[in-house]
């Protein structure tokens, strides 16, 4: 299973004196079971480009292609792609609209056909799969956190069993822990049940610890396609595209330039770490075996 | 007294059923104390749901306390006639750049607020040019605000602020929704600000490196301030934060788990570097 953009681009007002290419010649496949990670400056066309996987930007020219056929061609069925490619927008307070928990996740499988009580079955299971807690599912979804928010709006999502899951900011103004905690769960989401990941973040430290494959997106086109590592190492060509580096990054950086010989490569705090206690240790080793060396007589000429 | 001034200070929002009795009471705000002075910088944590953007809202009578006092410029916010000198001191700029437009220009955007306050039109000009001025905007007053970056339409929001000319500037979540370019933009000006025009900050945010270089820190949960100190005092208790649903810097929390793992570093550590320093003095 996969998608298959071929050469996509999308204008705003094409032929006209307005012409803007939000997206120009994108050529990405996007495997099953990966997670992916976008970012990209505010306007680098980050959010147009997921609007295409799903169909609801129909691309300027170029084809998208899901399992091998083109979604474009007249009597695929958009519909069904549609519930397996899902996608979580940004602002899950627009996605909601039900006057309870429970009704405004069914609204996503009854909508493919289910009945109340099969869908409610898939509701109750996306839900606990969010961690959303069971005694709040007779809550209207406006009196919710915006972290509580963000899960009813992933699991309306899931609830349609989705192979492809497509995240719009989802951590954008939880707190820390909220942020971990959602993060993990489609971490999860990624490892139990094999769904493709696409997160769209501006934060360089979740991409680090959490994606396989980083696409970094600049005025509408690929910038960067590679690992977290290996986009990062370019750290200082990101910056000048609005981006930047994780934290970690630049601190590596910092302590080889004192002449710690750490691993600038690294990109989260636990490999950050690793490193730091490598360097210090072989660095205290070599310094014995030098003293060691120099009490030995007629050793040290060696 | 301070500029900002809080006695026992408590909000709960209330419930109502159709026929307007209250139905039911929750508390937001409990308890608070604060005493900010002139020019000083402060950052407010917590976890959603905490109480910071309540009692943000308090700071220019958005909110008026159910318990307790507070105090702007030593203005009581609940007595009616100071409520607008009390919204022309303290300005606020909230989270979502999109919401806070309402001109299709940007020099009028910023004007807006003097000209609201029937501030002569002279000066009026001369006010807009000093704010886009200190915010860096200058280069886009004649663009459509639509149009800008968010870190660019919250620099705007400052501006728009600053064209009040007020003591206190309150800023919840300014950076949430911004890319890093946008967010160093946003918080550079502010500091700027502060800095050069001597403009209590109040920053209210999720993202811990930008509390570093604040002068008091914060940190709330369940409507009471559970602790306060200046960043490094602050970050130093990783594990109490932690249980908050709060965090720290990223080299703060490399620092605190070396530390764990054994080697002599200093608690607390805030830049790139102190840790860096440490370490040297180890190897």
């Amino acid at each position: 299973m996969s998608i298959e953009l071929k050469n996509i681009s999308y204008v705003y007002s094409p032929g006209t004196a307005y012409e803007i290419y939000a997206l120009r010649d994108i050529t990405l496949n996007i495997p099953d079971g990966q997670f992916i990670g976008v970012i990209g400056h505010t306007g680098s066309g980050k959010s147009t480009l997921i609007q295409h996987l799903n169909a609801l930007l129909r691309p300027t020219s170029g084809t998208i292609l899901y399992n091998g056929q083109n979604i474009w061609d007249e009597g695929y069925d958009r519909k069904a792609l549609r519930s397996e490619v899902g996608l979580v927008f940004q602002y899950p307070e627009h996605q909601l609209f039900e006057s309870d928990v429970l009704s405004d996740v069914c609204f996503g499988p009854m909508n493919q056909g289910l009945t109340r009580e099969e869908a409610e079955v898939q509701a109750r299971a996306a839900l606990k799969q969010v961690g959303f807690p069971e005694d709040s599912l007779e809550n209207s979804p406006f009196e919710l956190s915006g972290g509580q928010k963000k899960r009813v709006a992933i699991a309306g999502v899931l609830a349609m069993n989705p192979k492809f899951l497509i995240l719009d900011e989802p951590t954008a103004g939880l707190d820390p822990r909220g942020r971990d905690e959602i993060l993990d769960q489609i971490a999860l989401l990624h490892k139990e049940r094999g769904i493709t990941i696409m997160l769209v973040s501006h934060s360089m430290e979740d991409m680090a610890n959490y994606a396989e494959r980083l696409i970094v997106m600049n005025k509408g086109e690929v910038f960067f396609d590679d690992t977290p590592r290996e986009v990062f190492r370019h750290y200082k060509e990101l910056e000048p595209v609005g981006l930047a580096a994780p934290q970690i990054t630049y601190i590596m950086h910092a302590l080889h330039d004192r002449g710690l010989p750490v691993d600038t490569d690294v990109t989260t705090v636990e490999e950050a770490k690793e490193s730091i206690l490598k360097t210090l240790n072989t660095g205290k080793k070599s310094q014995k075996n030098k003293e060691q060396a120099e009490t030995v007589p007629g050793r040290s000429k060696v | 007294m301070g500029i900002i001034k809080a006695l026992k200070l408590g909000f709960d929002y209330l419930k109502y059923d159709d026929d307007g009795n209250i139905e039911g009471r929750k508390q937001a705000v409990a308890d608070v104390d604060l005493d900010v002075q002139k020019g000083e910088f402060i950052a407010i944590l917590g976890h959603n749901g905490s109480g910071k953007s309540t009692l943000a809202k308090h700071i220019n009578a958005l909110l008026l306390p159910t318990e307790g006092t507070m105090w702007i410029d030593g203005m009581d916010t609940a007595k009616e006639p100071d409520l607008w000198k009390i919204r022309q001191r303290a300005g606020m700029v909230f989270q979502n750049p999109d919401n806070q437009i309402i001109s299709s220009v940007v020099e009028e955007d910023v004007g807006f607020g003097p000209e609201n306050m029937g501030v002569p039109t002279s000066q009026i000009w001369e006010r807009v040019n000093k704010s886009l001025e200190k915010t860096g905007m200058t280069a886009y007053r004649t663009h459509s605000p639509n149009r800008l970056s968010g870190g660019q339409k919250q620099r705007v929001a400052i501006a728009r602020v600053m064209a009040m000319l007020p003591s206190c500037i309150v800023l919840d979540e300014p950076t949430a929704m911004l890319d890093p370019n946008g967010r160093k933009e946003v918080l550079e000006a502010v500091r700027e600000l502060n800095k050069t025009e001597g403009v209590t900050v109040v920053l209210i945010t999720h993202y811990m490196e930008e509390v570093a270089g604040a002068d008091r820190v914060f940190v709330m949960d369940r409507g009471r301030i559970v602790m306060q100190g200046t960043p490094r005092q602050i970050f130093s208790r990783v594990e109490e934060l932690k249980s908050y649903r709060l965090d720290v810097p990223q080299v703060t929390l490399l620092a605190w788990e070396l530390r764990e793992a054994g080697l002599d570093i200093p608690r607390g550590i805030l830049t790139t570097e102190e840790l860096a320093d440490a370490l040297c003095q180890l190897s």
